[in-house]
């Protein structure tokens, strides 16, 4: 058969499109080893170390546990929505990915479409995974259903306002700069940002800042929840500012190239 | 009247104090494959991404398909073809899945196959992009331009980087691609390459349009055509001159070294060789030398290209 090269131009159905750009976006994140590495390795590392992390830290009363596994769930959201959604867009910048994307009949919001559905469908995975090993070292999550929609619209909000911030960062600095401050950030809250230890435990001055932020909203959030609380309403609002915020920033900044 | 493929009127683009474009004009037919020719940093590439929808114009009109191409980008992006001149692929994926998810962007995309295929790339269809060579990820780049089977493709510097085999078969590919009714525009480098393909060059230079033409007609325009020749210095040329046709100029250009500059044809080489016999002068060599296209473009930009 030879190759009929006269012309027929026209775009693949919108789902069709919508559907590949998710499954690539997907498919080379997972071949990726550091965002491997980032979103599933270190976060599991951390869950089984942190189940003994009492006898460095005191975490507070409770068990061990059932503190340390929803920040880890935390941790799993700012690594796949923030720090590997920065990294990758970044060099998707640097290398022209999203200039010749934006000759293709994808359209803007499509190319967006494919990173949310690709983020979503990681942190399902890493989610549901580092929810299975915390059970199996003994973790006991409260609250029933009422829980579980609570965690998802932390999650969503988090992801939201995690998600904004990298494309950010992504959209204003250079793909190395991109690459340096989002791990720095992943490091600096990971360490003292409040997604692991209990905002209950840090010096009162601290705990005002950090309660502002967006990963001890959403840690102290999921630590609420699972403990049968619920997040506060406070926790809530800040999570959204950030997502507000974030968002209308990146729609101003962002630069395709 | 045919409405142009792509039409450009007085367009300005600066960056800063640079003035990258200033004042270019433009308007190439459905149908014909239409170079860009010009030294670097003449604004081709400006000129081209503004085109493709990329940059707005800061002042000017530029319709493509009858479409302004960033208010109506929409509607242009799946019949025009795109070919950056340089990255476009994410770094871990393979030439065959890049090309393969550009094609599912499509209504009617090329078998992929087939133009893996055609194209000769099926020896690093599994190749990571990032561990391509140059001229690998030239191939895919241009393949991902016509994979969409656009009705008009811009490609920027489509053969830079690429070996003499791999360039002739991407002037083949554009060949068959125009005589499939596809409409080209390129930017170039390389005179040879205008020359062999193009229906029509634009030579551009300081952000404007210094000449166009068809290869042929830019070559012989402006400057006329020269004789060289050789005989013993001091011959007077003034009286030369008068034999010959008004417009035509002799020089001396060292002693014994003639150039005559002018309407070269068969009367004026008799005329020529007529005088030097009255004089009692053996022309000691003698040449005929055909404007090429390559001395028009250094009379014209006064750069050589690199």
């Amino acid at each position: 058969m030879s190759l009929d090269l006269s012309p027929r131009p026209g775009s693949a159905p919108r789902s069709a499109m919508l559907r590949a750009q998710t499954v690539m976006e997907l498919r080379l994140q997972c071949r990726n080893g550091e965002q491997v590495l980032l979103t599933m390795v270190i976060p599991l590392v951390l869950l089984i170390l942190g189940a003994k992390a009492n006898q460095v830290v005191d975490l507070g009363p409770g068990r061990t546990i059932d503190i340390i596994t929803p920040g880890i769930l935390a941790l799993a959201v700012l690594s796949t929505s923030f720090t590997s959604l920065a990294i990758a867009t970044g060099f998707e910048r640097r290398y022209g990915i999203i200039k010749r994307l934006g000759a293709s009949p994808l359209p803007r919001w499509g190319l967006l479409f494919g990173k949310v559905g690709a983020v979503v469908i990681v942190e399902a995975v890493q989610l549901s995974v580092l929810s299975g090993v915390g059970l199996l070292l003994g973790w006991e999550p409260h609250g029933g259903l009422t829980a579980f929609g609570q965690v998802l619209l932390l999650v969503v909000l988090g992801t939201a306002a995690f998600g904004a911030l990298g494309l950010l960062i992504a959209g204003t600095l250079r793909a190395e700069a991109t690459l340096a401050v989002a791990n720095l950030v992943y490091v600096l809250l990971l360490v003292g940002g409040g997604l692991l230890v209990p905002l209950s435990r840090y010096p009162e001055a601290a705990r005002h800042v950090l309660e502002l932020l967006p990963s001890g909203a959403l840690g102290q959030g999921l630590r609420d929840t699972f403990a049968g609380d619920g997040p506060t309403a406070f926790t809530t609002v800040v999570l959204l500012l950030w997502t507000v915020c974030a968002s209308l920033l990146v729609s101003r900044t962002f630069k395709w190239e | 009247m045919n409405q142009p493929a792509v039409e450009v009127i007085d367009l300005v683009m600066r960056y800063g104090s640079v003035t990258a474009v200033d004042g270019l004009d433009l308007a190439v037919e459905l149908g014909t494959v239409t170079a860009i020719l010009g030294p670097n940093g003449a604004g081709k590439t400006t000129t081209i991404e503004t085109c493709e929808g990329f940059r707005t114009p800061q002042s000017g009109t530029v319709r493509v398909l009858g479409l302004d191409p960033v208010a109506e980008g929409h509607l242009l992006r799946p019949r025009v073809g795109v070919m950056l001149q340089s990255g476009g692929a994410w770094s871990g994926a393979r030439s065959y899945e890049m090309l393969r998810h550009i094609a599912s962007l499509h209504a009617h995309p090329l078998d992929v196959d087939l133009l893996i295929e055609r194209l000769g790339m099926g020896s690093y269809g599994t190749t990571p992009y990032r561990r391509l060579s140059g001229g690998q990820q030239q191939r895919l780049s241009l393949a991902m331009a016509v994979v969409g089977r656009p009705e008009l493709l811009f490609l920027d510097e489509p053969t830079a980087g690429l070996d003499p085999a791999a360039r002739r078969s991407t002037w083949e590919l554009i060949a068959e691609l125009r005589s499939s009714g596809v409409t080209t525009v390129l930017t170039t480098h390389f005179m040879d390459e205008a020359e062999a393909l193009s229906d029509l060059i634009h030579i551009v230079d300081a952000g404007k349009v210094i000449a166009s033409g068809t290869p042929a007609a830019l070559a012989s325009s402006g400057a006329k055509n020269t004789v060289r020749f050789t005989a013993r210095p001091g011959l007077d040329i003034e009286n030369l001159m008068l034999a010959l046709p008004h417009d035509t100029k002799v020089d001396e250009i060292s002693p014994g070294s003639y150039v005559i500059a002018g309407e070269v044809d068969p009367e004026l080489l008799a005329t020529l060789t007529a005088w030097c016999a009255g004089q009692g002068v053996l022309t000691e060599s003698l040449l005929v030398e055909r404007q090429t296209l390559e001395d028009r473009f250094l009379e014209l930009t006064g750069k050589a290209l690199r």
